[in-house]
């Protein structure tokens, strides 16, 4: 039976869903942002399920479901993506893709 | 069961430190592996097995193994040097200063909450699954197409194009 206070449980998930937030703002290499953005979806899950255990609801349970399924598809295009950028740049540096135009 | 939840928790916390401060993309990937199992164990810890059993087969089963693949086929190895001239101190303490300052202010939020814990009863997956397939069946739905949006552009998007260039704009 766990008996840790809600807060500390929330705190898990608030530091979690912080550090995915710092590596998204100062990662440049787009797959480590990519991951970044995984970590903080899945911090967003944590907090459902702490929330439905507590009001003892499926509800939480079931936004997890949700959230696991958006973060595939968001996962699946964006590797996709990362695929293609690679081809046309040969670089996974976002600080290399910020010109519309050909390289001279 | 609580000193298992603190364990979970560190556990977490540090490979997730780890992953996101790693030059090594396969290492990052596999701390990140770590990270999610430790959170399938708080997952369990907070009684939904069904939700921890979910953790580790879609997300370090599926969506990880996804990542690993996508490095490999890259042979993406140690980071060029452009990263690493912009990763010094003045880059990433001001957001790091900033995330800090919003996490603050998320425990002084939770402070005055109240000291609260959690109750004996057990959510069990069959109410989970009455609950998806009645009330959120419209979500159902709505997720199935975003899976399906997600297939078409997935398959899209990686398949080679044929490079269409004027050959003025050829390259020598």
């Amino acid at each position: 039976m766990l008996t840790v206070p809600v807060q500390i449980q929330i705190l898990l998930a608030g530091i979690l869903f912080f550090l995915g937030l710092i590596g998204l703002l100062v990662r440049r290499n787009i797959i480590f942002m990519l991951m970044s953005v995984e970590i903080m979806f899945n911090s967003a899950g944590l907090v459902f399920i702490i929330a439905g255990t507590h009001w003892m609801q499926p509800d939480g349970q079931v936004m997890f479901i949700f959230i696991l399924a958006v973060a595939a598809v968001e996962v699946s295009i964006g590797l996709a993506l990362i695929l293609q950028l690679y081809h046309h740049f040969k670089t996974l540096d976002t600080d290399a893709i910020n010109k519309l135009k050909d390289k001279r | 069961m609580n000193v298992f939840f603190y364990i979970a928790g560190a556990v977490a916390i540090i490979s997730t430190i780890m992953a996101i401060t790693g030059r090594n993309a396969i290492h990052s990937l596999l701390f990140l592996i770590l990270s999610l199992l430790a959170v399938s164990v708080v997952f369990y810890l907070l009684q939904a097995p069904f939700i921890a059993a979910l953790e580790v087969i879609i997300y370090a089963g599926a969506i990880m193994v996804l990542f690993i693949f996508v490095t490999m086929m890259l042979n993406i190895g140690l980071e060029k040097q452009t990263e690493k001239k912009w990763i010094r101190p003045g880059m990433w303490i001001l957001p790091s200063i900033l995330a800090a300052v919003l996490l603050a202010d998320l425990v002084f939020a939770l402070r005055g909450a109240g000291a609260i814990s959690i109750s004996g009863q057990i959510v069990e997956p069959k109410q989970v699954g009455i609950s998806l397939f009645s009330t959120y069946l419209l979500a159902v739905e709505i997720a199935a197409i975003l899976l399906l949006a997600g297939v078409i552009g997935a398959y899209h998007l990686g398949s080679q194009k044929k490079k269409v260039t004027h050959r003025f704009l050829e390259k020598k």
